[in-house]
């Protein structure tokens, strides 16, 4: 089910004036930041379907990059998005895109920072609701809604099995779990859904295991 | 989890429970949370209705680009010089409508219910109804929960998004949630909820998203207005006895279907529609001009 709580449905608490186009959009802005970590020197922004034809008049645009500035839904200061960007010195492009999607709804987003890149697919499903459904190149399902850990990793035997064993001696429980990959025994991409926030020392720790080239987070 | 509305009312009977309890109860379930906790944030959403309602209905309301602001407030007074034809609770659940739309449209702080563009129904009726059913602050709170209850039913099964299904998604889910729980705030039983639910979402089956210039303002606002007119409408239908002769699932998914079936044109795109008319165009044209002059 794609709605889980009763807060998806009243809620969530917004500024105004689309759940989708603007709600939707600045949680879509958020994970990427949380995923980059940090605030990007550039950030490419691509729209397709409803979001190309309409960002303007719903505020998607200033939604994006308020999500990118880790501004929470109701954050006033979305209004001025473009505004605190330029403060925070981060560049802002937005594309316009004709190609058809499968979700109307749908925002590409380009981080750079130096030699650090993050390419990210989301879709804003409705009611504030979002999904990324590719990140880097792998295609995933992702809510952004549960704190969640993402791990980079090579397609080895054994890897998998590491990583749910250190959880486990965490205690943490594993909601939703998935693996994709480009190609057999190249690189491949750990999604993981977890109940509750998990602390900097435990990523660190995963980051240790073999074969694990990269691991970040998304909290609640 | 209830996965349609037959499940969530057959829950309710057998447990004989409220619709809002087997809301809170799955919620609990769920998400693990207390209820308390689950309580005190349904309050936090429910003020924040409450003060988007008054500030429409108090305060000069404008919208960004000018083209919405202070109808609620002039529906407001207008009821209060007493010289209406509809009933008083109608037009003031009407007015709060408005109002909270207007707000969402100035880039006010609202909750969406189930979405921004359609978030006037649900507290407008709410609060419409208010002071003729003099709600305690848990019956609010449930009002919220069961509606919550029938639009969590519609977000699963079929569809919440404008872009995906038209505003029958938005404002036709919005009125059927708002019937629904004004039949159990009346005192109706869950299946005369989901019987209101299926009425109101019947009358909402086809209708289209498209906004003019692409903004949550025109025709929203209105279509709010009349969403929240005919969720007291079906329900006081519901509670006078009447039946839905199509079940509310099946209802629900007929909307999902005709949202698949509608052109993209009118899928939230402002391209079709009221916003493809001579008017709608000019009026984008003056907005889209202004705007880029104030951001170079």
């Amino acid at each position: 089910m794609k709605y889980r709580t009763v807060f998806d449905i009243i809620g969530p608490v917004m500024i105004g004036p689309s759940s989708s186009h603007t709600a939707g959009a600045a949680r879509i802005g958020k994970v990427a930041r949380a995923l980059f970590a940090e605030v990007p020197e550039r950030a490419d922004v691509h729209f397709y379907g409803s979001f190309a034809k309409t960002y303007r008049g719903h505020g998607t645009d200033v939604a994006v990059v308020g999500g990118l500035l880790d501004y929470e839904t109701n954050d006033e200061r979305i209004r001025d998005a473009f505004h605190h960007a330029k403060e925070a010195a981060m560049d802002v492009h937005l594309h316009e895109e004709e190609a058809v999607v499968h979700h109307p709804n749908t925002c590409r987003i380009k981080l750079t920072k130096g030699d650090k890149r993050l390419d990210l697919v989301g879709v804003s499903i409705g009611g504030g609701k979002i999904e990324i459904v590719e990140l880097n190149g792998f295609d995933l399902r992702l809510s952004g809604n549960h704190p969640a850990i993402l791990v980079a990793h090579l397609d080895r035997y054994g890897v998998i099995a590491a990583v749910s064993n250190l959880l486990a001696k965490h205690q943490l429980n594993i909601g939703h779990m998935e693996v994709s990959r480009k190609e057999k025994g190249e690189t491949a991409l750990m999604v993981i859904e977890v109940d509750q926030n998990v602390d900097k020392a435990l990523l660190l720790e995963l980051e240790r295991l073999p074969h694990i080239t990269h691991v970040s987070k998304i909290h609640d | 989890m209830f996965k349609n509305v037959e499940e969530l009312v057959t829950k309710a009977e057998q447990a004989n429970m409220l619709i809002s309890e087997v809301m809170i109860t799955q919620e609990i379930e769920v998400t693990g949370r207390e209820r308390r906790q689950i309580i005190e944030q349904m309050r936090r959403q429910l003020l924040v209705m409450e003060q988007a309602v008054e500030r429409g209905i108090h305060e000069d309301v404008v919208s960004v680009s000018g083209l919405t602001g202070g109808d609620g407030k002039k529906l407001a007074a207008y009821v209060k010089n007493g010289t209406m034809i509809g009933g008083e609770t109608t037009l003031l659940a009407v007015a709060g409508a408005m109002a909270t739309n207007e707000v969402n449209a100035a880039m006010g702080t609202i909750c969406a219910t189930p979405t921004a563009g359609s978030a006037g129904v649900v507290p407008g009726v709410l609060f419409g109804v208010a002071h003729k059913l003099k709600p305690t602050e848990e019956q609010k709170l449930n009002f919220l929960f069961t509606s919550g209850a029938f639009g969590f039913v519609v977000a699963n099964n079929a569809s919440i998004s404008g872009a995906a299904g038209g505003c029958q998604a938005e404002v036709g889910s919005a009125t059927g949630m708002a019937a629904a729980a004004l039949v159990e705030l009346a005192g109706g039983t869950p299946r005369q909820s989901a019987h209101a639910m299926a009425i109101a979402l019947k009358n909402m089956l086809g209708l289209v998203c498209d906004p003019v210039a692409g903004l949550v303002e025109v025709p929203c606002v209105k279509r709010n207005a009349a969403g929240a007119s005919l969720a007291i409408t079906a329900a006081d239908m519901a509670l006078a006895g009447i039946e839905s002769r199509i079940p509310c699932d099946e209802v629900i998914d007929a909307m999902y279907k005709i949202g698949q079936t509608m052109p993209e044109a009118l899928r939230e795109t402002g391209e079709g529609g009221l916003a493809a008319t001579p008017t709608g165009r000019k009026l984008e044209a003056e907005i889209f001009g202004r705007r880029t002059k104030q951001t170079k």
